[in-house]
């Protein structure tokens, strides 16, 4: 059976969408990601849909479980490459993808998938480096 | 209102779904239509075929380039012998679905597109039709 190729990168993982996503294929995708970021207890989850030109409820309905679903196991998913005949469509058809972060392009949503990872584990580093201190004190 | 071409294709199994449409691109792009506007019909067939899958196992589409005081357009017509809707206002509500899906297909679908006419009755199946113009917003 076809399947999408995930990438790990570092404390990533990078799926990038070639081909237009039919019903099965979008699950097993949904299926694959969540059972990779508990295999390699990634932080973040970045999905590249630049060349995907059609993306209609059940297809949000995926990213949207994708993003859910990582978010319970402590990982972060950004949707980037976002055609914009494709967010057009999207919002007319009423689907706002809640809950699901956004970046215009893999290298931009790289950057924010550091930035919410910095954020959550930076500030614990420094609190550890601190507390010591504040004990000897 | 003129035909210009029509041609007819089997919906019967999941995969039949991404060369339909594949062929409803065709047909856009053969009249002209915009990206935005190819995008916005592709995704509502993308909708109504799952919905022909879904609840009926399938059916056929009619597709047709159609031409209207001096303004061409494409014509989808999803005709399937499944079980029919029986409140038809209900089935165009937003966040209305019998099944498990977010419930915006239908009512999804007529936002995208210039014209939807929808035919049902319990027992009798399914006729939707959908239009959109070259020039349609």
């Amino acid at each position: 059976m076809e399947r999408i190729p995930i990438l790990k990168l570092g404390p990533f993982l990078l799926v990038t969408i070639q081909i237009d996503l039919y019903d099965r294929l979008a699950l097993n995708l949904e299926n694959d990601l969540i059972t990779m970021v508990s295999k390699t207890s990634a932080k973040g989850v970045l999905i590249d849909i630049s060349a995907v030109n059609i993306v209609d409820s059940f297809m949000g309905r995926i990213l949207g479980n994708i993003a859910s679903m990582s978010r319970i196991m402590d990982a972060e998913t950004v949707v980037v490459g976002m055609q914009p005949a494709v967010a057009i469509t999207l919002v007319e058809l009423g689907l706002t993808l809640q809950g699901v972060h956004t970046a215009l392009n893999v290298e931009k949503g790289m950057e924010l998938l550091q930035k919410m990872i910095d954020l959550q584990y930076g500030s614990l580093d420094e609190d550890e480096e601190e507390e010591p201190d504040d004990r000897t004190d | 209102m003129i035909v210009l071409t029509k041609d007819t294709m089997q919906i019967l199994r999941e995969q039949d779904v991404v060369p339909f449409r594949n062929r409803v691109r065709e047909l856009t792009v053969k009249i002209g239509m915009s990206l935005v506007n190819q995008t916005k019909l592709i995704t509502a067939a993308s909708e109504l075929v799952r919905n022909m899958l879904r609840y009926a196992n399938g059916g056929k589409v009619i597709l047709e380039i159609i031409s209207k005081s001096a303004q061409s357009g494409v014509r989808l017509t999803f005709v399937d012998e499944g079980p029919g809707i029986s409140d038809l206002k209900q089935a165009m509500q937003d966040g209305f679905s019998t099944g498990k899906s977010l419930g915006l297909g239908l009512p999804g679908a007529k936002r995208l597109v210039n014209e939807f006419d929808i035919k049902s009755a319990p027992g009798e199946g399914t006729t939707v039709m959908i239009i959109h113009w070259k020039h349609g917003r």
